[in-house]
């Protein structure tokens, strides 16, 4: 036995004829922050569900905490914390309220609770909403206080469902720096996102999903070497040009993706390509050069980009 | 602690936020009814026929009046509330995330109403004492069928309500199953007043059973079928409706 603290072999989904997972395999190990990126519908919020033990599963096995979702369902969720997707606050509650709450269901006394409220709301950095209305909270603060929420149990795992959709880049660099935090202090991370530059921020290792299979697996930097060149220029052409300006380019990278409204060039290095292809005479409208990200990874594992 | 008090103690404290303007409204409507059907159109009954049933048609409709409040309050508290819970509030999949259950919720639900039940009653009570409509000690105790009541209505219509995508089953379940039961179950005239065909079916309907065992509990009457009878039928239809919820939430809930 490995000490993986979630363990999913041949773990399926299927919702009468839909199949939502097919037949994964992950581990994930103690103390990592582990993802899962890919575009909306690809199984992860699924998969989520199923590891916190709100959904059973089709087939397959899936261990967490070296519990079984089916028969230790309440043991199992006292254990960890969920963030979901879709914000279910007590609205007409105040914010340490809701914590109060949240707290109870676990079955905590007062006496434990409120301590923890006051460090929580210190940690989310809400405690000068402490006595506010739900309501009254913007985006950013009602996702910081779910994850408030979701740690009152002390969890030694938490559960986030697509955390930052919806937010400002602000709000977004907030939760990371926390979510960073949490990873520190030792608590095992699971993220669903859509966004490359989140998985590759938080995330230790993931898997990339698409069509309720895992596609790739592996460390963020070690997917983009094993499936994409260190760097690549985008290229953007004036409407109606990009096909005969495509002509000239081939041969000047290892490959090239050509999307509706741009043609990535994969190359070892992006400058020295960008002097051929000018040298060759070819004048873009508009040109970027960047390191290879997971983006490129997903594009070219399934051809398809990751937000849609 | 029992787990589903949980559940319990968060609508108590949602509660603490709303208390007033909801014992407002739930009894401001009883007490209307009173006045203008059990004052102004009962003296005309009584002028005419002398009482209802051996008693002044006020003292009819009281205990009559506290039934259906006690459905009122019991189906309305089971059915946008919980549709709410469930999908726009989203408060049970978020409970559902900690160790509790769905059977922990629809529990910690229906002790919630029972409770809210109780609250509204008791006011109905004192208000219906103070206008000479119920004597006060009698009154009170027909709290209890009327908890009962409320709560036979509770389990099923909670069950609806989790069936349920929008809140348009909702206003028609108000319109053609709680509003008609309100008017034909015995509360403002004995069914024995309806077509004969048509007793039989009153039978059939929880509110008639509830108003019966109200009514014979606050005026001291033994009821058509028995205390008993007409009780042990609340607490099968609870039991009942109770079952078909949690299972309706799971259903719903843990898919």
């Amino acid at each position: 036995m490995s000490d993986a603290l979630v363990t999913a072999h041949d773990l399926t989904k299927r919702f009468g004829d839909f199949t939502a997972v097919d037949s994964i395999d992950f581990e994930v190990q103690q103390g990592e922050a582990f993802g899962f990126l890919g575009p909306n519908g690809a199984g992860k919020s699924s998969t989520m569900r199923m590891i916190g033990a709100v959904s059973p599963i089709t087939s397959g096995s899936l261990s967490v905490l070296g519990l079984d979702p089916a028969t230790q369902g309440p043991e199992l969720r006292s254990r960890i914390g969920v963030v979901p997707q879709e914000d279910s606050l007590d609205v007409e509650l105040t914010v340490a309220e809701n914590l109060m709450i949240y707290g109870r269901y676990f079955g905590l006394a007062r006496s434990v609770i409120r301590p923890r409220i006051e460090e929580l709301l210190d940690f989310v950095q809400l405690n000068g909403k402490r006595d506010e209305k739900v309501d009254k909270l913007s985006g950013g603060m009602k996702r910081r206080l779910t994850i408030a929420r979701s740690l009152i149990n002390q969890p030694e795992l938490l559960i986030l469902d697509e955390p930052t959709t919806g937010l400002d880049p602000q709000a977004r660099h907030v939760l990371w720096d926390r979510l960073y935090r949490l990873k520190q202090d030792g608590v095992t991370l699971i993220v669903t996102t859509h966004y490359m530059d989140e998985a590759e921020q938080l995330c230790d290792r993931l898997v990339v999903m698409d069509q309720a299979q895992i596609v790739a697996e592996g460390a963020p930097a070690d997917l983009i070497v094993q499936h994409s060149t260190r760097e690549v220029l985008e290229m953007r052409f004036p409407p109606g040009t990009q096909e005969e300006n495509i002509a000239q380019l081939s041969g000047l990278a290892e490959r090239m993706e050509i999307l509706p409204d741009r043609v990535l060039l994969y190359t070892p290095d992006a400058d020295a390509t960008s002097t051929e292809a000018h040298a060759r005479g070819i004048r873009p409208v508009a040109q970027v050069s960047r390191r290879s990200s997971l983006e490129d990874v997903f594009l070219k594992l399934t051809g398809r980009s990751l937000v849609e | 602690m029992n787990t589903s008090l949980r559940m319990y103690e968060r609508s108590a404290r949602v509660y603490k936020g709303v208390w007033r303007g909801s014992v407002f409204s739930s009894f401001v409507n009883p007490f209307l009814y009173l006045i203008a059907m059990g004052m102004f159109l009962g003296s005309l009954v009584d002028e005419q026929t002398g009482g209802v049933a051996g008693v002044s048609y006020l003292e009819f409709l009281a205990p009559g009046l506290l039934a259906a409040t006690a459905m009122q309050t019991g189906a309305g508290d089971s059915a946008w509330p919980v549709l709410a819970g469930i999908k726009w509030q989203r408060t049970y999949p978020a409970a559902l995330a900690s160790p509790l259950t769905t059977r922990d919720l629809v529990i910690g639900h229906l002790a919630w109403v029972a409770t809210r039940v109780a609250l509204v009653s008791v006011i109905y009570v004192l208000v219906a004492a103070a206008l000479g409509a119920m004597p006060l000690i009698d009154g009170l105790l027909a709290v209890i069928p009327a908890v009962l009541t409320g709560l036979a209505f509770a389990g099923f219509v909670t069950w609806f309500s989790a069936t349920l995508e929008d809140g348009i089953g909702l206003t028609n379940l108000f319109r053609f199953g709680i509003m008609p039961l309100f008017l034909f179950s015995g509360t403002f005239f004995e069914i024995s007043q309806l077509p004969d065909w048509m007793e039989p079916i009153a039978y059939l309907t929880p509110l008639w059973h509830g108003v019966e065992l109200t009514r014979s509990v606050a005026l001291g009457t033994e009821p058509p079928f028995g205390l008993l009878v007409h009780a042990s039928i609340l607490i099968a239809l609870i039991i009942i409706g109770a079952a078909m919820a949690v299972r309706q939430f799971r259903k719903r809930l843990y898919v």
